[in-house]
């Protein structure tokens, strides 16, 4: 099998835009799913509102779309009823940093037994095109005209502080690499979180001087910073680009975990 | 057989899920609900359950509403501000034709309001409160008995019409203590599973489709947005949002008398009391004290869908009197289905009705 046999084809052709980073990140997640060699009945997508809650809608499998930020939520009850159950979850930056912030912090703290793939196009999409919890300051949208004057989040600090066993953050240029983190991330017990750095053409690139699509993909790989070559600069006093993020494997840890099959 | 105990009706509330073979429960502690959450914390874990404490009532309900998909009968426990939260997946959950059973243990409202005291104020809410047209059942219980009964019931009647189900009590029957009967079995209908080669919103000829429960092979796609019979999101098709709504609504109305649970009193009486949940109590009271036949009662357990068929029952009444511990929020919808008067008798601040008040009221339009 390959990942294409995961898709629900009578629902094809996507909505996504022409240049959207979110296919991408899709085909990289059901690669890693299907090289885990999990079976189709006993996996489960979750996902909420936005573009990237979108995914379910095209995989084969039992998926569950459900309100703005709860997804997180809906999983915790699905995994924990049936821990037979593989329990994925796509959300983006609005859906999991806003509106389901406390859900992605306690489910975090639970360390419940899930893989959410974070689709982070620092801007709400969906909606067309609106300032969200990681729009970078200075960044235009359509409610932040003169510049976003605040400070973004970074969600993997976040989710390895509130207590997840696997942390990584890759972008839509790192295919390979985000494609192995998926994969990680799907193996470790307990609460694994993956954050891809995506563009959107659409609603962030246009605004914000990417006059093509390549040009935001292009800047995404130019700012990506390994997570050793980041550590290496502090340990030597360098300073660390202010418009740099980390990306690599962040956190791999085994606290105790729930929801995890016995 | 059955055993005699001497329980809180908040304890024979968790009892009844259980004994209806409730295996899930999600919630956030509130008062004066607290105690449903806590019994089953003990309970459930030894019964291979599932108890989970969730960050808020968004989530307890969120979870139950994942839960289900797995097959599993789940429930939820609030009160007032825990059920305003959980009104958004409440809607989705009937949209997206989920069985669960919410129970809301009323106190007194706005706001924070009354943690402590009773009220009836989340009539309307519960059968109005998430955005858009649908229906659901909501049920009241008037005793620990009932508490138990209800409950057990809730959980057929969701699986039966793929609803959410409300048990509607308030802080009275929650939690007064007083004798019950256990049964040594409660009879449980089982959800109708999604036959292969049928459409997983497919209905059958009483609009309900199958259940497509995760893990079974049906891959089968749940979504809040409007869907096609297939699930499939359909969100510009005037004709398919039209159709899905009419069906969810008509599922639940066209049951009406199916789903219909009440007593009539005295049906040839022209004084006529209505009620559910606590002012029951002080109705039979008066109906006690005064056995004469001339006070009739229609005394409702199921509210919603409203059982309007029952009210003709009455055919010589002259008045209906409907004491609520709210502003007159099922008065309203009574007043819809008669011509003579409705006397709605409001009662805040979390005390019952006393008998002399509502003799007093008859006495008023006598």
């Amino acid at each position: 099998m390959t990942f294409e046999d995961w898709f629900r084809t009578d629902r094809l052709p996507h909505i996504y835009c022409a240049g959207c980073g979110n296919g991408t990140i899709i085909n990289c997640t059901l690669s890693a799913v299907d090289q885990m060699g999990w079976e189709k009945e006993k996996t489960v997508f979750v996902s909420g509102i936005g573009c990237s809650s979108r995914a379910p809608g095209y995989i084969v499998t039992d998926s569950l779309h459900t309100t703005h930020g709860r997804a997180l939520a809906f999983a915790t009850g699905v995994k924990l009823a049936d821990p037979a159950l593989r329990v994925v979850v796509f959300t983006g930056d609005g859906d999991l940093a806003a509106i389901g912030g406390n859900h992605f912090i306690h489910a975090c703290r639970r360390n419940i037994d899930l893989t959410v793939v974070c689709m982070n196009n620092q801007i709400y999409g969906m909606t067309g095109g609106q300032g969200s919890p990681t729009t970078p300051m200075g960044c235009l949208s359509t409610t932040t005209p003169y510049g976003s004057d605040e400070p973004s989040f970074d969600l993997c600090e976040l989710a390895i502080a509130a207590g997840a066993n696997y942390v990584a953050r890759w972008t839509s240029y790192h295919v390979k690499e985000l494609e192995k983190a998926v994969k990680a991330g799907l193996d470790t017990p307990g609460f694994s979180f993956v954050e891809a750095m995506t563009q959107c053409p659409t609603n962030f690139g246009r605004r914000n001087k990417f006059k093509q699509v390549a040009d935001q993909v292009e800047y995404l790989k130019a700012h990506a910073l390994l997570k050793a070559k980041r550590d290496r600069m502090i340990g030597q006093g360098e300073k660390v680009p202010d418009d740099a993020f980390v990306v690599g494997e962040l956190m791999r840890r085994n606290r105790p975990a729930m929801g995890v099959k016995e | 057989m059955t055993k005699l105990e001497f329980w809180q009706g908040n304890t024979a509330c968790a009892e009844g899920a259980l004994a209806a073979g409730c295996r899930f429960f999600g919630g956030y502690p509130i008062t004066p609900s607290t105690e449903v959450a806590e019994h089953m914390a003990v309970k459930l874990p030894k019964m291979n359950g599932v108890f989970v404490q969730m960050e808020d009532e968004i989530a307890g309900i969120a979870a139950i509403i994942g839960a289900s998909w797995t097959g599993v009968r789940a429930m939820t426990a609030t009160s007032g501000p825990g059920f305003s939260l959980m009104m958004e997946n409440i809607g989705y959950a009937a949209m997206t034709e989920t069985p669960c059973v919410i129970v809301n243990i009323q106190r007194g409202g706005p706001s924070t309001g009354q943690p402590t005291m009773a009220a009836q104020g989340d009539m309307l809410q519960c059968r109005f409160g998430s955005h858009g047209d649908y229906s659901v059942i909501a049920l009241c219980p008037a005793s620990v008995q009932e508490m138990y009964e209800l409950t057990a019931k809730a959980f057929d009647l969701a699986d039966r019409y793929r609803v959410p189900v409300f048990l509607m009590a308030d802080e009275i029957v929650g939690h007064m203590r007083e004798r019950i009967r256990v049964p040594d079995k409660v009879g449980q209908t089982p959800r109708r599973e999604l036959e292969k080669g049928v459409l997983p919103f497919q209905p059958d000829a009483d609009l309900v489709p199958g259940f497509a429960t995760f893990g079974k092979g049906h891959g089968v796609h749940v979504t809040g947005l409007t869907h096609d019979e297939r699930g499939y999101p359909c969100a510009t098709n005037p004709g398919v949002h039209a159709a899905l709504v009419r069906r969810l609504v008509d599922k639940v109305e066209n049951a009406r008398a199916a789903i219909a649970d009440y007593d009539i009193i005295n049906p040839d009486a022209e004084q006529v009391f209505i009620a559910y949940g606590a002012p029951v109590r002080t109705v039979q009271q008066v109906l006690h004290d005064r056995p004469d036949g001339m006070i009739g009662f229609l005394r409702l357990r199921t509210v919603w869908p409203f059982p309007e068929h029952a009210i003709r029952a009455f055919s010589q009444a002259k008045v209906f009197f409907v004491p609520e511990l709210n502003m007159g929020q099922i008065a309203r919808e009574i007043e819809r289905h008669v011509e003579v008067p409705v006397v709605s008798l409001p009662k805040l601040g979390g005390d019952l009705h006393t008998p002399p008040e509502l003799l007093a009221a008859l006495e008023a339009h006598r």
